[in-house]
C-alpha cells in the first residue's frame, strides 16, 4: 500500500545528529548535549534571531496595546468605537515619538485603524497558535499510531487522512461560519475558528510523522527497548518521539506560517473571521476599493500579515538548519572547484 | 505493479465515496438554498420556492438525497455515453456545462503560471545551490521567503494598481523620465553583479555591463516609440537567435561541441528564412497551425542535428531542436507585437490594454493574434501573482535537493575523473536533483486546477475557484459537488502519478504491491 522510500527527500532526515558525514563530531560541538547543539546553531543564525525579536515585538505590541482577556491595554481606543473622522482619516503618525491620535488613520466610518490592525494581528496570532498546536498534536498522535502499529491501524488512519485531505477547507469553514459561528459571542468565535481549522489542518503533519516513525521503528534502539520489556506507549513517547522532535517542531512552525495566510485568505473571501470582529484579511477586503483614496487602509494590515508570516518562516528555517544541518555542508570551493 | 495500481485505484474510489458523502452533508448543513427566496417579496414567491425545491429535490433529507446525486454522477464514468449528470445549479444550468467552461479558463490560467514557476524556480534553486552563501543566494532566499509570506490577495491588489493602472497610464503618454532610466539601469547593474558573483573586478564589469545595457535599451526604446508600436524585426531576431543558440549549446552540449553549435546556428539561419517565408501564412493563423509549425520546427531541428551530429548525435539534435523552437517563439512574439497597436487602438480597449478583471474583453472580435493578445493582457496579472506565490517553494526545494546531491560521493567521483563542471552539474547533479521535485510538481498540478480560488476571486476570473465560491455563497449544492468531484479525483490521480513517477525515476524506490 505504501511506497518504500530508501532514499531520502530533502528535509526528512530522521535522526537529527551533530555527527558530520564522515562520522566525526564538529570540533566546536564536542561535549555538548543535543539540545545545547540545537540551541547554539539556532542562536548563531542571524536571520532567525532577528525574526524572533521582530515577532516578539509584534506580539507584545498587539497584545499590550488593546489589552487581552480582560486586562486593559495602553491604547486609548478600541476597534469598535466610532470616532469623528479627523483630517479625512489620514494617518497622524509622524515619527516614533509623536504618534498622534490615529497613527494608522481611520476607516470610512471613523474607527481607529491602529486599534483595528492590532485587533486583527491579535486574532491572526491566536488563530495561528491554535492551528499550530492543535493540528500539531492531532497530526503527531495519528501519524505516530499509524507509523508505529502498522497494519490495520495504519490503513484505517491513513485512509481517514486521505478523506480529510481532499475535502476543501473552505467548505468546512463555510459550514462553521454559517451555523456554529452565528450563535457564539464575538470574542469566542475566533477561538472556535482556530480550533476548527486546527482539527482539519493536521493531515500533512500526520503523513510526515508516520514516515518518521516507519523508519525509526526499525532501528536497533527500538528493538532494545522492546526486549527490555517496554510498553508500546513508553516506546512511542520515550524512545521514538524524541528522535522525531526536530521534524515535528520545524513542520509546526511552517504550518503556523501557512496558517496565517490561510486565516487571512479565508477572512478575505468572507469565510473566516466575520464582521463586526476584525481580522487582517477582512480589513484588506473591506478597504481594497479605497486604495486610490485611502491607501493606508490597505497598507497597514498587509504589512502586519507579511511581518508575522515572514518572521515565522525565518524562525522555522532557522530551526530546520539547527535540527538538520545537512544542507550546510556543501561548499563549492571546498569541494575543489573555483567556478 | 499492476496489482499496486489497481489497489490504489480501488482505494481512491472508496475514499472519493466517503469524502463526497461528507462534503454533501456539510454543504447541506452550511445553509438553506431557499434563503434568498424566502427573504424576497416577489408576488410569485411560493411558486419559486416550490420550483426550486423540486429542482434540487429538497424535500428528501440530505443523507438520502446524496444517493440521487450519486446515481447521476456515476454515469460520468461511462465514456462517450454523454449521460453525465451532475445535477443543476440554482439557476437551472447543468453543472457539467458550467464545470467544462470554468475548467477551460482555469487551465488557461494555471498552466502558464505553473510552467513558468517550475522553470524559473528550479533554475533559481540550482543557481543558488551552486553559489551557496553568496549575495545571490541570500538575495534569492530572502525574496523567496518574502513572496512566500505575501498574501496573494494583497499582492494582487498591488499588481492591479502598479502593473495595470500604472502601465496603462504610462501608455497614454509613453515618456520615460531620465530618473527612471537611471534607476532601472542601476537596478539591472546590481542584479547582473549579484548573478555574476566572483571577484570584485568581475562584479564591477558585470555591473557596468548590466547598467549600460538596460539603461541604453530603455532610452533607445523610448526614443523610437517602441512602447506604442513594438516589434522585433529581423535584426533583433537574428541577434537574439544567435545568443539563444550559444546559450542552449552551452547548457546542453558545451561550446566545445562544434557540431552542436553548428546545428543550432543553422537553425537560427533557417528561422530567419522562415521569418520571411512563413509570415504571409501567419496572417490567417489558428492555434493548430502554430502547433503544426512548432512540430515541423522540432522535426527539422532533429534532422539538422542528425545530419551534422558526428559521434554524439543526441546532443546536436537536442540543441538544434530547442534552438529552433525558441526561434519560432521569437517569430510568433514578433507577430504578436506587430498586432499590438491594432489591439490597443481597438474601440473596446481604447488604449488601456492591461486588464484588471475578467478572462476576456466582452464583445471584442478579431483574428487569432488579436484574441491571443486579449487573453495575454487578461492573464498577465493573475499569472504573475500565482507565479510569484509558487516560485518560492520550487526554488527552495530545488536548492535543498541540489545541495544534497552536490555533497554525494558520485559527484566527487565525476569531478575526480576530470569531467568538466558543466557535465558534472547538468548531467550528474541536475538530473538527480529533479527526482524529488517530480513529486512536488505532480501534487501541484493536481492542486492547481481547483486551487486558485482566491486569485480568481480577486481578478474576477471565471474559473473553477469562482464557480465554487459563488456556489458556496448561494448554498448551491450541485456546483459545489461538481467542483469537489473534479478536484478530488485530480488530487487522488496525481497523488498516484507522483508515487509512480518517483519509483520510475529512482529505481531504488520500489512500490510494494
Amino acid at each position: 500500500m505504501t511506497i518504500q522510500n530508501t532514499s531520502k527527500s530533502p528535509g526528512s532526515d530522521p535522526g537529527p545528529s551533530p555527527v558530520a558525514e564522515g562520522g566525526s563530531v564538529e570540533p566546536e560541538l564536542k561535549g555538548l548535549s543535543q539540545g545545547q547543539i540545537v540551541r547554539k546553531r539556532f542562536f548563531d543564525n542571524t536571520a532567525a534571531i532577528i525574526s524572533l525579536v521582530v515577532f516578539a515585538l509584534v506580539l507584545i505590541l498587539s497584545f499590550s496595546s488593546l489589552g487581552f482577556a480582560g486586562i486593559p491595554g495602553w491604547w486609548k481606543y478600541n476597534h469598535t468605537e466610532f470616532l469623528p473622522v479627523v483630517n479625512g482619516g489620514a494617518p497622524t503618525y509622524t515619527n516614533i515619538f509623536s504618534w498622534g491620535d490615529h497613527p494608522f488613520g481611520q476607516d470610512a466610518i471613523g474607527r481607529d485603524y491602529f486599534a483595528m490592525t492590532m485587533r486583527g494581528a491579535q486574532n491572526s496570532i491566536i488563530i495561528m497558535f491554535l492551528i499550530g498546536s492543535i493540528s500539531g498534536i492531532v497530526g503527531v498522535v495519528i501519524g505516530a499510531c499509524s507509523g508505529y502499529f502498522r497494519g490495520m491501524t495504519e490503513a484505517v488512519l491513513m485512509r481517514f487522512t486521505d478523506i480529510i485531505i481532499i475535502i476543501p477547507l473552505i467548505v468546512l469553514a463555510a459550514v462553521l461560519g454559517r451555523n456554529v459561528g452565528a450563535s457564539l459571542g464575538e470574542g469566542v468565535r475566533v477561538y472556535f475558528l482556530g480550533i476548527f481549522l486546527g482539527l482539519i489542518a493536521w493531515t500533512g503533519m500526520a503523513r510526515l510523522v508516520r514516515g518518521e516513525f516507519l523508519s525509526l521503528r526499525e532501528r536497533e534502539f527500538v528493538d532494545a527497548a522492546k526486549i527490555a520489556g517496554a510498553s508500546n506507549r513508553r516506546i512511542i513517547f520515550k524512545h521514538i518521539l524524541p528522535n522525531a522532535v526536530g521534524v515535528i517542531i520545524v513542520n509546526t512552525t511552517l504550518l503556523m506560517a501557512a496558517a496565517i495566510l490561510l486565516e487571512t485568505g479565508l477572512s478575505y473571501i468572507g469565510f473566516g473571521v466575520q464582521a463586526p470582529d476584525v481580522s487582517l484579511g477582512l480589513n484588506i477586503s473591506q478597504n481594497e476599493q479605497a486604495f486610490q483614496t485611502r491607501p493606508w487602509l490597505f497598507w497597514f494590515p498587509g504589512l502586519f500579515i507579511v511581518l508575522i508570516c515572514l518572521t515565522i518562516n525565518f524562525i522555522g528555517d532557522g530551526l530546520r538548519d539547527a535540527f538538520d544541518p545537512r544542507q550546510k555542508k556543501f561548499n563549492v570551493r571546498k569541494a575543489g572547484t573555483t567556478a | 505493479m499492476v496489482t499496486y495500481i489497481v489497489r490504489r485505484l480501488v482505494t481512491a474510489v472508496l475514499i472519493l465515496f466517503g469524502a463526497s458523502y461528507l462534503v454533501y452533508l456539510l454543504t447541506a448543513a452550511s445553509g438553506d438554498p431557499l434563503a434568498d427566496l424566502q427573504a424576497s417579496n416577489a408576488p410569485n414567491r411560493d411558486q419559486l420556492i416550490q420550483a426550486r425545491t423540486e429542482l434540487l429535490n429538497l424535500n428528501t433529507p440530505a443523507p438520502l438525497r446524496y444517493f440521487g446525486w450519486l446515481s447521476g454522477a456515476v454515469k460520468c464514468v461511462i465514456p462517450f455515453a454523454g449521460s453525465c449528470d451532475l445535477g443543476q445549479s440554482i439557476q437551472g444550468e447543468a453543472v457539467v456545462d458550467a464545470l467544462a467552461r470554468a475548467m477551460g479558463n482555469t487551465i488557461l490560467l494555471v498552466t502558464t503560471a505553473t510552467v513558468l514557476a517550475i522553470i524559473i524556480g528550479i533554475s533559481l534553486g540550482i543557481v543558488t545551490a551552486l553559489r551557496q552563501y553568496s549575495g545571490l543566494d541570500y538575495g534569492v532566499t530572502f525574496m523567496a521567503f518574502l513572496f512566500f509570506s505575501l498574501p496573494i490577495f494583497w499582492l494582487a491588489v498591488l499588481l492591479k494598481e502598479f502593473g495595470a493602472i500604472g502601465f496603462n497610464n504610462f501608455l497614454t503618454d509613453p515618456e520615460i523620465p531620465l530618473t527612471t532610466v537611471v534607476v532601472v539601469a542601476l537596478a539591472s547593474g546590481i542584479i547582473w553583479a549579484v548573478f555574476a558573483g566572483g571577484s570584485l573586478k568581475r562584479k564591477g564589469i558585470a555591473f557596468l555591463l548590466g547598467a549600460v545595457l538596460a539603461g541604453g535599451l530603455l532610452a533607445v526604446l523610448d526614443a523610437v516609440g517602441w512602447f506604442v508600436e513594438p516589434g522585433l524585426g529581423p535584426v533583433v531576431i537574428l541577434v537574439s537567435g544567435v545568443a539563444i543558440a550559444y546559450g542552449i549549446t552551452l547548457l546542453s552540449a558545451g561550446l566545445k561541441n562544434r557540431r552542436a553549435l553548428g546545428s543550432a546556428l543553422i537553425m537560427v539561419a533557417l528561422g530567419l528564412v522562415a521569418y520571411y517565408v512563413v509570415n504571409p501564412l501567419l496572417a490567417g493563423a489558428t492555434l493548430w497551425l502554430i502547433v503544426l509549425l512548432a512540430a515541423i520546427t522540432v522535426v527539422v531541428g532533429l534532422v539538422v542535428g542528425y545530419v551534422l551530429g558526428g559521434y554524439d548525435r543526441g546532443q546536436s539534435m537536442r540543441s538544434a531542436a530547442i534552438t529552433g523552437l525558441l526561434m519560432g517563439g521569437l517569430i510568433v512574439l514578433d507577430r504578436f507585437m506587430v498586432t499590438w497597436p491594432l489591439y490597443t487602438g481597438s474601440s473596446r480597449i481604447r488604449g488601456r490594454p492591461i486588464a484588471t478583471i475578467g478572462a476576456s474583453t466582452p464583445g471584442l472580435e478579431g483574428d487569432f493574434w488579436i484574441m491571443g493578445l486579449d487573453s495575454f493582457t487578461h492573464l498577465l496579472l493573475p499569472t504573475l501573482a500565482l507565479l510569484l506565490a509558487s516560485l518560492a517553494s520550487y526554488s527552495r526545494y530545488s536548492r535543498a535537493s541540489m545541495l544534497e546531491i552536490m555533497s554525494m560521493d558520485y559527484i566527487r567521483t565525476a569531478r575526480a575523473k576530470g569531467l568538466s563542471e558543466r557535465t558534472v552539474v547538468m548531467r550528474h547533479a541536475f538530473r538527480n536533483a529533479l527526482i524529488p521535485l517530480a513529486t512536488l510538481v505532480a501534487f501541484d498540478i493536481g492542486a492547481l486546477i481547483g486551487g486558485a480560488v482566491i486569485t480568481e476571486q480577486v481578478f474576477a476570473f471565471a474559473g473553477m475557484g469562482q464557480l465554487f465560491i459563488s456556489a458556496l455563497a448561494r448554498t448551491d449544492p450541485n456546483p459545489i459537488m461538481g467542483f469537489f468531484l473534479v478536484v478530488g479525483i485530480l488530487a487522488l490521480v496525481f497523488n498516484l502519478i507522483a508515487d509512480l513517477a518517483y519509483s520510475f525515476l529512482d529505481p531504488r524506490v520500489r512500490v510494494k504491491a
